[in-house]
């Protein structure tokens, strides 16, 4: 593990170096009484026993626990009536049916540019969310980390707090042992099906999923993909837990780009604690720091790391040491916020003595709020205005034009119209441009005639052959322009496609 | 190594390695990456237990399972040939021309018919039915030797065009007239030709020696008859071309177009599909 290369805690000279200068791993308090004897290849994962905590942090982290999975077990099962032809799920992305539905908007193959549009959003809102408040999405809101600590929390119900655990962990194997230990296993893997089941309702119907899961009837390839969700969640949240975050996820490695000197990250002010040592209740805390060396910031940590070590990338900013730091505090009678979720301007002014200040508007977060707000604005003009009628005109590459026994030309195309709405249209397709010109239509329309009348079915593609046929003095050369006009009967809605009429350029 | 050197600044050891005074930090992988490496390896060894892999000098190792990725295809394309079944069978019971009333088997014929034309008439009718110089004549144009209906088609493709394999074989033959007629009068017959459809003057004589000559089977006005593949002259569509020098060879010594039947070659299910598929080319009638 390294620590992370902020410049903005290299270049302040303010900060006691005790708080960065510590020459020793990154890794909880264990692994300096390791031997150190020679180098190795591979780092022996220390199992990290995270210890229950209360207080602030807690409870939000618990909240935010709470509503997300509430969120994500729940929202599938929301119900949106779209009439009779249509899935009656809220939130649902049909692979079969080639649809996305999210409560009033239904989205197209050909509309998947609003989905990208949603990751853009997604991304630079976690840049901003980062500039302001640091690793706020590790430590709250990622799924790794919710479902870890759904997963912890099952853990110490059924095998006990961090002793208890490091207990069970040495003791020799038992019935009791192993009755726990299974116990463990079973409830993470029901959740953990839960979840892999849950994914998949978002692209299945969830009622007829729970049906068909228990009867048997889903194919295989759904089964399979159950079963993978299953046992990922499974593996990552039960198993592999911080590894995640360590070795796996890119998103520590660069999220530092997103930080500066006034974003909120959790950080230990070394100033009002060092020197540390341990004290007694009622000892005077005169010249030496706050920092009783507990050893309760670390103990808590779910990802065992010590934060009197600076900043670092193991360190997901969840704030349960500020928790953990908080109790003791209260407990010796010093002030709170010993290890504190500010930014590193404000804890150089409060080592100073100088007022602090939140610094929310700064040039990056003016820059990504600009960002979000002109996709927002782009993505909602777009969605509000989006028509439900498009068509798509393919020439044909063989023949590109045909020499008909009267002199005149004909051109092929297939003509495709998307209805996206729910009821049958009814369009009349004429030339414009094309004097003379005349269409036929395979299987509607055999005799050439100016207009024809092509229908759609609802929520369909209508697909046409539609051959035009002119006179040899409408062309212009090897290549005419013209227009094909569709008009929606019942509306009067015209929708012009440009096109282009080949002929022999003679 | 000898001596542990730790950098002062991450508090990471650093494996001793040194390029321009930029030293490398000893990160260590996790030893669990190691086991998913042995995983993996495992993983190897029995994979080529239970699926084909090792080649020998002569074949290769089969596999405990006797999965084979050839059995897989032909498997597929047996359930592909059942999942077919459903329309192949529909388009075998139904006449030509019915196929055409039910929209969905006409799609379904149509899809089917591009393959089979393109594996089985493009060579000569080019592909999507552009036809070729020289007298294989274009099937995307709204004229017709033999006939443009979909029945029509049918048969022509069934029985074929002046082979001598099929029995019911469409027959005609225009005879040489360069040996019936004299030069100059087969001159004057190419330009009242011409003139039917528009080009040039006609003239008396011409006139007279189509009357006598050629009006049997293409008509009195040169309007063609489908029935004896005679084609249409007053049209301006020319199976070998529209220029008089053109004509003159075609009366003095006429090219005969010859089409092998399909019957016997394609099933009467592909047949039907490839007479759907070049009916929807647009000249169907």
């Amino acid at each position: 593990m390294q620590q992370l290369n902020n410049s903005a805690l290299e270049s302040k000279d303010a900060l006691p170096p005790a708080s960065r200068r510590r020459a020793a791993p990154i890794a909880p308090s264990e692994e300096a009484t390791r031997p150190n004897t020679e180098q190795r290849l591979y780092a022996t994962r220390i199992k990290v026993y995270a210890r229950s905590v209360q207080g602030f942090w807690r409870r939000v982290k618990w909240g935010v626990v709470a509503t997300l999975l509430t969120l994500y077990y729940v929202a599938p099962w929301l119900r949106w009536n779209r009439g009779p032809d249509a899935p009656n799920q809220a939130l649902l992305i049909d692979m079969p049916g080639r649809r996305a539905y999210f409560f009033g908007i239904e989205i197209w193959p050909q509309e998947i540019y609003y989905l990208t549009g949603m990751l853009i959003l997604g991304a630079i809102g976690l840049f901003l969310a980062t500039a302001w408040f640091g690793r706020v999405w590790c430590g709250f809101t990622c799924p790794q980390t919710v479902w870890t600590d759904l997963f912890m929390w099952v853990e110490r119900k059924i095998e006990g707090d961090r002793n208890a655990r490091i207990r069970l962990d040495k003791a020799p194997m038992s019935a009791g042992k192993i009755g726990r230990k299974a116990a463990k296993h079973v409830a993470w893997f029901l959740i953990a099906l839960a979840t892999g089941g849950a994914w998949i309702m978002y692209f299945y119907d969830a009622p007829t999923l729970v049906h068909h899961f228990v009867t048997g009837e889903l194919s295989s390839t759904v089964y399979s993909f159950i079963f993978i969700f299953t046992m990922t969640t499974y593996v990552l949240a039960g198993w592999a837990r911080e590894q995640v975050c360590i070795y796996m996820c890119p998103w520590p490695r660069f999220q530092s780009a997103m930080f500066d000197e006034d974003s909120a990250i959790v950080t230990y002010e070394a100033w009002r604690g060092e020197p540390r040592a341990p004290a007694r209740k009622g000892q005077s805390f005169e010249a030496r720091g706050d920092c009783v060396d507990c050893g309760m910031c670390w103990q808590v940590c779910p990802t065992g790391v010590d934060i009197r070590k600076g900043q670092q990338m193991a360190c997901i900013g969840c704030g349960l040491c500020i928790d953990a730091c908080n109790d003791i505090m209260q407990r010796f009678g010093r002030p709170a916020e010993l290890i504190t979720y500010d930014s590193i301007n404000n804890q150089i002014a409060r080592a100073e003595s100088r007022p602090t200040r939140r610094r929310l508007i700064r040039p990056r977060t003016i820059a990504y709020m600009v960002l979000l707000a002109i996709i927002a604005a782009v993505m909602a003009y777009t969605l509000a205005t989006r028509t439900r009628l498009d068509v798509s005109l393919l020439h044909d590459r063989q023949p590109l034009f045909v020499k008909l026994s009267d002199g005149g030309y004909r051109n092929g195309f297939t003509f495709k119209i998307l209805n996206m709405e729910r009821e049958p249209k009814t369009f009349l397709l004429a030339t414009d441009g094309l004097p003379g010109g005349e269409i036929t239509v395979i299987g509607i329309q055999p005799q050439p005639s100016p207009s024809v009348e092509l229908t759609v079915m609802p929520d369909d593609i209508g697909t046409f052959r539609v051959f035009v046929k002119a006179p040899l003095s409408s062309l212009k050369g090897k290549s005419t322009d013209f227009r094909l006009v569709l008009t929606d009967l019942a509306t009067r809605q015209m929708l012009v496609h440009n096109a282009v009429f080949n002929g022999p350029g003679e | 190594m000898a001596t542990k050197e730790v950098d002062t600044l991450s508090g990471t050891e650093t494996t001793g390695h040194e390029w321009d005074g930029i030293k490398e930090l000893n990160t260590p992988l996790p030893s669990w990456w190691l086991w998913v490496f042995y995983i993996c390896i495992a993983w190897a060894i029995g994979y080529s237990i239970f699926y084909p892999s090792w080649p020998w000098l002569s074949g290769y190792a089969k596999g405990v399972l006797g999965y084979s990725t050839r059995k897989e295809f032909n498997q597929q394309m047996a359930a592909l040939e059942q999942e077919r079944s459903v329309w192949s069978d529909k388009i075998t019971a139904t006449p030509v021309a019915q196929i055409l009333d039910d929209p969905d088997l006409t799609t379904i014929a149509t899809a089917g018919g591009r393959v089979i034309f393109a594996n089985n008439c493009a060579p000569c009718h080019g592909t999507a039915g552009v036809g070729r110089p020289g007298g294989f004549p274009t099937l995307v144009d709204d004229d017709w030797i033999w006939g443009g209906s979909i029945n029509a088609i049918y048969t022509t493709i069934q029985h074929g065009i002046r082979n001598t394999t099929d029995a019911e074989a469409r027959i005609s033959q225009m005879p040489v007239f360069g040996e019936i007629l004299k030069r100059d009068e087969i001159s004057a017959l190419a330009d009242h030709v011409l003139s039917l459809s528009g080009h040039g003057a006609d003239n008396a004589t011409g006139a007279k020696l189509f009357a006598d000559n050629c009006a049997v089977c293409h008509g009195e006005f040169g309007k063609g008859n489908q029935d004896l593949g005679a084609p249409n002259l007053t049209d301006q569509i020319w199976l070998y071309g529209d220029s008089k020098a053109a004509i003159v060879a075609q009366i003095t010594n006429p090219r005969q177009g010859v089409m092998p039947a399909w019957h016997g070659r394609l099933s009467d299910t592909e047949i039907k599909q490839a007479a759907i598929y070049v009916h929807s080319l647009g000249g169907g009638e």
